[in-house]
């Protein structure tokens, strides 16, 4: 009656593989590395550099262990830190020519020593929280409300241009917060004027009013604008972020959003916060200028003569340099946005450009005056400006819609439209967290935590096996088992662990166990009532399972609500806690039992069980006299039999 | 082994009125001091910075809280964590100090009370991570003292780490009161949700009492404990009804004192590795886990008693009857040989 079929034993076993292979890489420690990142918004890596790097490495000799492009970086792993060492001067060598101006950041870092077949399963270890291996945290609240209201001046802007173009006659545009208002003195006018805005203004809900002298039109924002018009804000100031931290060649940054307006930075191993501030802080800018395109500047360009009076030397993103005027046409501040599309016509790909209503003016005027010259778009970044692209101009250019079209894929395209958004945050942003967790102390509270683990684990396993015997031995693998699967579990996720995630590991075993002394105390009984070991196995466990479901459902329903309404710390613990949860109800209750199983279920004239001593009150006491009903309702045998 | 040799059923319930009584004065004195003294909120509730320093030399504490009144932060609190040589000190918010240099502008000061300079150190450790890191040093080229750690919370952030807090305690609280309710009946659903928020109510007492920092670790603490224990009333209620079932001639309270007799071996073994679990980490896991695992063990020991005499005394009080759990004409309900009918133990 105690037995499993066939594939009850291949899931236990199939489990317990995956459990393994997936626990293992967080054992193998890591290795010193080195990290190729960009170091310049302009410059983005890909597959290439991961043979380049390689051929550099060749070239002096120096083997890594592997070489992989992965994410924005490439990154080499070395055997010692020697090696890593000399690779990481060979390549900054080879990759920067030019030591004060680094195109590229060429960082040491660690990776994980885990083999290569394995990173192929995916089978990674664990991320480690901040608290366990040291750094900063800063946790950024985005300024919603500017973004709204940069979003409206853009509009009200926009709003003018089009009365003008169509003229309509109006008797001013004003922004107030997040509403656009527009006067006009007559009602015809401003139902004319309604008939376009609406037309033209999708994002604006348009209100009419008047009163008696006036006729008012009233633009809000759409809620479902402002939604997109946030989540853009954010996304683009993830996306900034982004290009900015990889700049302190950090091994995994994260940057991710955390609710509706606040974005959550991670950096592993950087101490300084002062220099992470002001890189996260710093502004690129971004200016549009007409190229110098005279005889002497071509020459300039060559390298011939000298750069021209009143023209500057810049580079082009391919390294090409070309003269510029000092003179500044824009700014960036004039740029609303910035996107990849097509051409209307030629159905080439384009970067289209919005901008607010004195750019357009101003473009407006020096596109007239310059049909058939080239301008160019520079940002600058740590005070060197490189040129992101310059095209040709074509016509006068009103209306503040700039189309750049030419020979480049979509690629280049999205590329260039993020470099031209790059420059700025689309929002301002505060520091309203920030955490610095020093290096040793990170490792002080690996050990404690591993420590708290491991010896009340072993309290919890001697207590067992001392008390329950043989199926304490059984109940002590089954909740080695569920610290494996939960560890497997949490690396298949790629879940970050924290102190406070491995404080939820070590509660989350002391709670498991619970199910299996549940369990043990209800064979016991049965075999006090004089039920026989094989129906005392059977029914202990299957009488067992209803509490052991009732204990975690209330256990679960304090996980979830922490894991829904925690942040930070406390979602760490939810996390590993539900996890834990679930885990062990396999555990406690499939595999104990497929150990039992396997142990008595073959033997037929089972005469006792080894569960520890099963004290019995003297016959003829009230308790056994009033068991009685009791004791025929566990002898009667169960009939649910699984085998 | 068998701890428990119980010939008869101990008459818990006999006692219930004392038991109450103690609880009742545990409780009232535990919301007097939540009242009087209030909770030391950690600065994750209430904004503010916290700094953990090093020193190489075992810490002179007055010393170091003079450096830092002396900054005129407001009220300062500076004290001893975990070993001789570690300080903590936390500083308030303050509108005319910008929160983020607040940490910068403290270490820089007991440096130089330590005769010493910041500047940023840049190292490969001996894995091969590079680190930058601001560091003191003085002349002579040593450390005297170290940033370990720094926390900045804004205080809207505190807040709302706050309320969420409390939602997550209500809805804890509610959802286990609906699944009580749902699994047995609005008695014991009453009756095992205030057994188990007089549990939280005295950690709360505790933390209140002792001044002790009450962070969201704790607040998580305080709520997996909840969701454990409320479980030994259900266990307890479960044995309840299956003994209503079984012993049609016993009294409510004689089956109240069956059913507790009969957990409680595996009541008291099951909190105990649980509570083996909580120990090790008192013992092993260094300050930062210490008031997480001090609510764990109050939380489980109370969850004990409180399962035990308060959950079942309100019970009891409340007059659970025979056919409060068995609905008269259900003949699947009476059936004791059912073996879906209710979880024993």
């Amino acid at each position: 009656m105690n037995r499993y079929p066939l594939w009850k034993y291949a899931i236990l076993a199939v489990a317990l593989l995956v459990g393994l292979l997936y626990t293992l890489p967080n054992f193998y420690g890591e290795a010193p590395a080195v990290q190729v990142s960009s170091g310049k918004a302009t410059i983005k890596l890909d597959g290439s550099m991961a043979t380049r790097v390689q051929k550099l490495l060749d070239d002096a000799k120096l083997k890594p262990d592997f070489v992989q492009f992965e994410g924005s970086s490439v990154k080499a792993r070395f055997n010692d830190t020697d090696t890593q060492l000399k690779a990481k001067d060979v390549i900054s060598k080879g990759l920067n020519p030019d030591a004060s101006d680094p195109g590229y950041i060429v960082a040491l870092n660690l990776l994980s020593r885990s083999p290569e077949w394995m990173a192929r399963l995916r089978a990674l270890p664990m991320y480690l929280g901040l608290d366990l291996r040291g750094g900063v945290h800063f946790l950024m609240q985005v300024d919603m409300k500017a973004a709204l209201t940069k979003r409206a001046e853009a509009l009200s802007g926009d709003i003018r241009l089009v009365l003008r173009e169509k003229n309509i006659r109006h008797g001013g545009v004003s922004r107030d917060g997040n509403t656009v208002d527009v006067r006009f003195r007559d009602a015809a006018t401003a139902q004319q004027a309604l008939g376009l805005l609406t037309e033209q203004f999708v994002d604006l809900q348009w209100a009419m009013a008047g009163d008696g002298v006036d006729q008012r039109l009233t633009g809000t924002l759409k809620p479902e604008a402002a939604r997109r018009v946030q989540e853009q804000a954010v996304k683009q100031n993830i996306t900034t972020l982004h290009n900015r931290v990889n700049e302190l060649g950090t091994s995994e940054p994260v940057i991710q959003q955390q609710g509706l307006d606040r974005i959550v930075v991670q950096l592993p191993g950087v101490q300084d916060t002062a220099r992470a501030k002001g890189i996260i802080g710093r502004t690129a800018t971004l200016e549009i200028r007409m190229v110098n395109e005279s005889a002497e500047a071509r020459e300039a360009e060559r390298g011939a003569a000298p750069v021209p009076f009143g023209s500057e030397r810049f580079v082009e993103r391919g390294a090409a340099p070309i003269i510029l005027f000092r003179q500044v046409v824009l700014t960036g501040e004039n740029l609303t946005d910035a996107q990849s599309g097509f051409d209307s016509q030629t159905q080439q790909p384009s970067v289209n450009l919005t901008l607010d209503a004195k750019g357009s003016r101003v473009f407006k005027d020096v596109t007239r005056d310059n049909i058939g010259k080239r301008m160019a778009i520079v940002l600058f970044e740590k005070g060197k400006g490189e040129v992101v692209t310059a095209p040709v101009i074509r016509s006068e250019i009103g209306g503040g819609r700039v189309q750049i079209t030419g020979s480049m894929t979509t690629q280049e395209a999205s590329d260039q439209a993020l470099l031209l958004r790059a420059g700025s945050l689309a929002a301002p942003m505060e520091i309203i967290e920030e955490r610095t967790i020093g290096p040793s102390l990170g490792a002080e509270n690996i050990s404690k935590g591993f420590a708290s683990v491991t010896y009340g684990f072993a309290a919890i396993a001697v207590f067992m096996c001392a008390y329950y015997l043989l199926f304490g031995v059984f109940s002590s693998i089954a909740l080695a088992f569920n610290l494996l699967l939960l560890v497997a579990v949490l690396s298949m996720l790629q879940a970050t662990l924290t102190l406070p995630g491995i404080a939820a590991i070590a509660l989350t075993l002391g709670m498991a166990i619970d199910a299996n002394v549940l369990i043990n105390e209800r064979v016991r009984e049965e075999l006090r009532s004089g039920a026989g070991p094989q129906q005392a196995i059977q029914a202990g466990y299957e009488r067992a399972w209803g509490t052991i479901l009732d204990s975690n459902i209330t256990t679960l329903i304090a996980g979830l609500a922490l894991l829904t309404f925690g942040s930070g710390p406390v979602r760490g613990f939810a996390v590993v806690h539900c996890l834990g949860i679930l885990t062990s109800m396999f555990s406690a209750v499939v595999f104990s039992r497929g150990l039992v199983n396997l142990w008595y279920g073959g033997k037929k004239r089972l005469k006792s069980v080894s569960i520890g001593q099963v004290w019995r009150p003297d016959q003829g006491a009230v308790s056994d006299a009033e068991r009685a009903p009791s004791t025929a309702s566990s002898v009667t045998p169960v009939t649910v039999n699984k085998a | 082994m068998e701890f428990f040799r119980i010939k008869k059923d101990i008459p818990f319930m006999r006692h219930a009125l004392v038991f109450n009584a103690i609880s009742f004065i545990t409780f009232a004195l535990a919301v007097f001091f939540i009242a009087t003294r209030g909770l030391h909120l950690s600065i994750e509730f209430t904004g503010g910075t916290v700094m953990e320093v090093e020193y190489v030399q075992s810490a002179d504490i007055n010393r170091t809280r003079t450096t830092v009144e002396g900054l005129g932060f407001g009220e300062v609190q500076v004290q001893k964590f975990g070993t001789s040589h570690d300080v903590l000190i936390r500083l308030p918010v303050r509108d005319d100090v910008k929160q983020t240099e607040v940490a910068g502008r403290v270490f820089t000061a007991l440096c130089a009370a330590e005769s010493g300079t910041v500047d940023t150190k840049q190292y490969v450790t001996p894995q091969g991570e590079a680190v930058s890191r601001p560091s003191c040093s003085t002349a002579a080229g040593a450390e005297p003292v170290q940033l370990k750690r720094t926390e900045v919370v804004g205080p809207s952030v505190g807040a709302e780490l706050a309320r969420d807090g409390a939602i997550a305690l209500a809805v804890t609280v509610a959802g286990i009161m609906m699944y009580l309710a749902f699994r047995f009946e609005w008695k014991f659903a009453v009756a095992g949700i205030i057994a188990n928020l007089h549990d939280v109510i005295i950690i709360l007492g505790f933390f209140a009492f002792f001044q002790w920092e009450f962070s969201l670790a704790v607040l998580a603490a305080i709520l997996a404990v909840l969701g454990y224990s409320v479980n030994e009333s259900v266990v307890i209620f479960d044995r309840i009804r299956e003994t209503f079932r079984k012993f049609r001639k016993l009294t409510s309270l004689q089956v109240i004192d069956h059913a507790i007799t009969s957990t409680i071996s595996r009541t008291i073994i099951t909190h105990g590795s649980t509570q083996l679990m909580v120990v090790s980490m008192l013992l092993f896991g260094g300050p930062t886990l210490h008031y997480f695992a001090v609510a764990l063990t109050i939380g489980i020991l109370f969850g004990i008693y409180s399962s035990i005499f308060v959950a079942a005394g309100i019970a009891m009080w409340l007059g659970v009857k025979r056919e409060d759990l068995i609905k008269a004409g259900s003949g699947k309900e009476i059936d004791p040989n059912d073996p879906n009918a209710g979880a024993v133990v």
